[in-house]
């Protein structure tokens, strides 16, 4: 079988980095193959090579055994070849039709968009891949999953026959995810090829034929995704053993630490997203805040942390009223607070690493004597905690943009974690994170949870959420839908709960939920 | 082009310091090299020559300008090296005052240029765009004017830093306006700041031809001030070199400090790098906002006292001439590092004195001067022309991002 897409001895350098080193890939057509790496492994560099928005330094690419050129995503859209990126790239206040045309318009008689041809041709698409989408909705109205579909449906409609998929699932239910592994497929059955960037090693075995796993910007093996263990698979993307499963004692609950009573939050347009929710967490366990994105949490979580006032109810941290608090009030009473956006709240980016160590505790001795900064206190505890926790940066004094985003998150992990505290509230700590730093990273929440901290754990990762929460609530549609005991409940029930089915429905037994 | 000599392998801060001293310097090398254009195609005797008018020698003309047009300024600016090595030999005074004084006046004009800079520097840092330096200084001359000639009977000692103080009283007020606007009414600061300097002027004006007017004038200018708060001049008549300029130095280190040095200051970079992190680390950021603005206010202020206390000794409407304009490129070519600005101003200072000698012998408008200060502003505002003309490789990525603060975004 000739490849439709060949990359030889693909190289490409950044200033101090080999971002890739010789990579060498063939896609045949009709597969689905699977590129598996770590964070800085070299997956999104080989990509952007490909799809023309980096020129590589060595190395060829051909397409159907032509060579292929790029100075631009046009050149590589030309051939065939298509991008589904992470964060997708459409227009909310325009229809589906309007979105797909964009940049490619049908006209009529030369000046007008020719709406209802574009419109047949994207339910011609549907129905020959199962794309389920009405041409005429507006995407802001549009469940995740569905956008998800259009961004498939664009490059379909350029006639794109070779796919890429960057982190497709980052932002799907679970039930969102099967949905889109039978589209993957009915796509190869339909002649198409696909290449599917993921570090979610249960993916990979679900849906790829072939996985190639890349460290370090080489490719150190293939496999087969039928017969390898996830073990496997972890270890070869690492380069050592991995604990896939987090390893944690029972919990002892104690008092409750955060109670929250009755809670509802507007968000910046003034919409009602948090509807009265109600609960509590202790010191000593975590409970796992689940749920699909934008169901409320994020403005739950700013509400909680001091960040955004609420409407109505009550908060309250180690036993004081922080309904209306300041933010630096409940960082004082020992609340860790990890955000959800690391880039846009948790870091100054132009700030050297020890400058962002004491983000918010830099007025307080010893990084401070009056309102005099002692730097050096500053860069002395800054090391010791870039070496504690591992945070692999040139040094102190380098500017937290320029680090990985798993090392942005250390730093933001360091800072937290080494205050006293009483609370963490931790949301997606470990989104867009390798294998590698992600069991860390849950040792160190896990570790918290031993020494008595409470912790609100809020993540759209079930594998996340099963493997810390002792207790897990599940958020929808601005409401708690069930909190339930982590050991009794499976993933599916959980799906269903996130979903927003009903508890005595979705709790119902393992029948019910498969 | 030692640029391209420079081993790759040089310690990444030697590299960022080069890229940030180097570009400005090529900067005002090119500027001066496309300002010699100007010089040439407006002399009359190269048109004359161009025109057939005279037979003279083109090439031999063309540098008579420049070197007429350059040398004049260079004297102006900084003096003749051959005369001040005499005037050294002689022992005498005044002749050293004399061959001091290009110099002397250079660094007197750029004192104002420093406040005025750091003005600008200090709203950037905080992420405010400050245009509204100008009537700023107009607040802080007048409140400065008021001390210094309506208390009288005070030792200099208490009336100069009452003087003073009150300048930057008066500019901090001011500022405080939009500040509060912006805190308590979301009022972008761009617009308010811009109307303010309006009201300011028509301010000025209604004083000085009302209840500050001089008495016995007919003109719009205020009483002098009383002797007791001037800022003390340095050199014999004429020069008028004050000890503003070393006041300017001070507080130019002085928020070096407080913007490096001090929580306070890292509040404000933090609020100006990225309000997001701040609120999440617990900084109040509407007060870091009001509070960079009156700082920002404050020392447009001084600005304007420095003017009437050490310069004029009264005040009139034309007591800034656009030095709070003048300001937002200060703080740009400065990068708003204290610092910067006050290379900057340095540099601003020795065009604008210069400039008044190249009118008198080269004949040539001072005009000029503002040409070659926006072709300075221009170059260094897109570097790639300059790394390209001089062919300097970037001071490696990671260097540029460690370094790179951005004008306060």
């Amino acid at each position: 079988m000739d490849p439709v897409l060949e990359l030889r001895g693909i190289t490409k350098r950044f200033p101090g980095v080999l971002a890739n080193d010789h990579i060498d890939l063939a896609l045949g057509q009709g597969e689905i193959l699977a590129l598996l790496g770590e964070n800085g492994a070299g997956k999104s560099t080989l990509m952007n090579v490909l799809y023309g928005l980096y020129k590589q330094d060595e190395g060829e690419i051909t397409v159907r055994g032509k060579p292929l050129h790029t100075t631009g995503p046009n050149d590589s859209i030309a051939a065939g070849i298509g991008m589904v990126h992470q964060h997708f790239m459409l227009i909310p206040v325009l229809t589906v039709t309007e979105n797909v045309m964009l940049g490619q318009e049908s006209l009529r008689g030369g000046v007008f968009l020719d709406r209802r041809a574009a419109a047949n041709r994207i339910r011609e698409i549907s129905k020959a891949y199962g794309l389920e989408v009405d041409p005429d909705a507006y995407i802001k109205d549009l469940p995740v999953g569905v956008q998800q579909r259009v961004e498939i449906i664009k490059l379909l409609y350029r006639n794109a026959d070779i796919l890429i998929f960057d982190e497709p699932t980052a932002v799907l239910t679970p039930q969102e995810a099967d949905e889109l592994a039978k589209v993957m497929r009915s796509l190869v059955a339909g002649g198409k090829s696909i290449i599917f960037i993921t570090h979610k090693l249960r993916e990979v075995r679900e849906v790829a034929d072939r996985v190639v796993v890349l460290r370090l910007g080489k490719v150190v093996g293939g496999a087969n995704p039928k017969t390898a263990s996830e073990a496997e698979l972890a270890s070869m993307m690492v380069g050592r053993q991995v604990l896939l499963t987090v390893d944690k004692a029972e919990a002892k609950p104690g008092e409750p630490v955060l109670i929250v009573d009755g809670l509802r939050v507007l968000d910046d347009r003034e919409g009602l997203v948090v509807d009265g929710v109600s609960f509590d967490v202790r010191a000593g366990e975590i409970l796992g805040l689940a749920g699909v994105q934008g169901n409320g949490q994020t403005e739950l979580v700013e509400a909680l942390t001091g960040l955004r006032g609420p409407q109505a109810g009550h908060v309250t941290i180690v036993g004081q009223e922080t309904t209306r608090a300041n933010p630096r009030t409940v960082t004082e009473l020992g609340v860790a607070h990890v955000p959800e956006d690391r880039q846009r709240d948790g870091l100054v980016l132009s700030y050297p690493v020890a400058d962002n160590m004491v983000l918010n505790t830099y007025y307080l001795p010893p990084f401070a004597r009056g309102v005099v900064t002692q730097q050096a206190e500053v860069d002395k505890v800054a090391a010791e905690r870039v070496k504690q926790f591992d945070v692999r940066t040139p040094g102190i004094a380098t500017s937290a943009g320029s680090l990985s985003g798993g090392n942005q998150q250390k730093v933001i992990i360091a800072r937290e974690l080494s205050r006293p505290i009483k609370l963490l509230i931790a949301v997606q700590p470990t989104r867009g994170l390798d294998v590698g730093s992600i069991e860390y990273i849950h040792s160190r929440i896990v570790e918290k949870r031993d020494q008595g901290c409470a912790v609100l754990l809020v993540s759209t990762e079930l594998d996340e959420i099963m493997g810390l929460s002792d207790r897990i609530a599940v958020m929808y549609h601005g409401r708690i839908n069930g909190v339930v005991n982590a050991a009794d409940v499976t993933k599916e029930q959980l799906g269903l709960l996130m979903a927003g089915v009903h508890p005595d429905q979705a709790l119902a037994g393992p029948a019910a939920a498969a | 082009m030692t640029a391209q000599s420079t081993p790759a392998k040089a310690p990444r801060p030697w590299l960022a310091l080069r890229d940030d001293l180097l570009i400005p310097l090529l900067a005002i090398v090119m500027a001066l090299i496309v300002g010699s254009f100007v010089i040439v195609f407006t002399n009359f005797g190269v048109l004359d020559i161009l025109s057939g008018a005279s037979s003279a020698n083109l090439a031999g003309a063309m540098w008579s300008a420049i070197a007429t047009a350059y040398g004049s300024m260079f004297e102006g600016a900084i003096g003749n090296f051959g005369a001040i090595a005499t005037a050294f030999a002689s022992g005498d005074s005044a002749a050293i005052g004399q061959a001091l004084y290009p110099i002397s006046e250079s660094l007197a004009t750029t004192a104002p240029y420093v406040l005025a800079g750091l003005a600008v520097a200090v709203s950037f840092r905080c992420g405010m765009f400050n245009i509204g330096v100008e009537g700023q200084i107009f607040l802080g001359a007048i409140f400065a004017t008021y001390v210094g000639y309506a208390f009288t009977g005070l030792p200099a000692i208490v009336h100069i830093p009452l003087a003073v103080l009150a300048g930057a009283l008066g500019g901090a007020l001011w500022a405080a306006i939009p500040a509060l606007l912006k805190a308590r009414a979301g009022a972008h600061e761009v617009i308010t700041t811009i109307m303010l300097n309006y009201v300011a002027y028509r301010l000025t004006d209604w004083l000085l031809s009302g209840p500050m007017q001089r008495p016995g004038s007919t003109n719009p200018i205020s009483p002098l001030i009383a002797q007791t708060a001037e800022l003390p001049r340095l050199l014999p008549e004429p020069a008028r070199f004050h000890i503003g300029f070393f006041i300017a130095l001070a507080v130019a280190f002085g928020v070096w400090w407080l913007l490096f040095r001090t929580t306070i200051g890292f509040e404000i970079r933090t609020v100006g790098a990225n309000p997001d992190a701040a609120q999440y680390s617990g900084m109040n950021v509407t007060r870091n906002l009001v509070l960079a603005m009156c700082l920002s206010g404050a020392l447009a202020g001084l600005a304007g006292a420095n003017q009437v206390l050490g310069m004029n000794r009264t005040m009139t409407g034309g007591i800034s001439g656009g030095l709070g304009f003048d300001a937002i490129a200060l703080a740009l070519l400065g990068k708003s590092h204290p610092a910067g600005v006050v290379a900057a101003s340095f540099l601003f200072g020795v065009l604008r004195s210069g400039a008044t000698k190249m009118q008198s012998v080269a004949e040539i408008p001072t005009d000029l001067i503002s040409i070659i200060q926006a072709l300075v502003i221009a170059f260094i505002a897109a570097p790639a022309i300059v790394r390209g003309l001089f062919r300097i490789r970037r001071g490696g990525d990671d260097a540029r991002t460690v370094f790179m603060r951005g004008w306060g975004r």
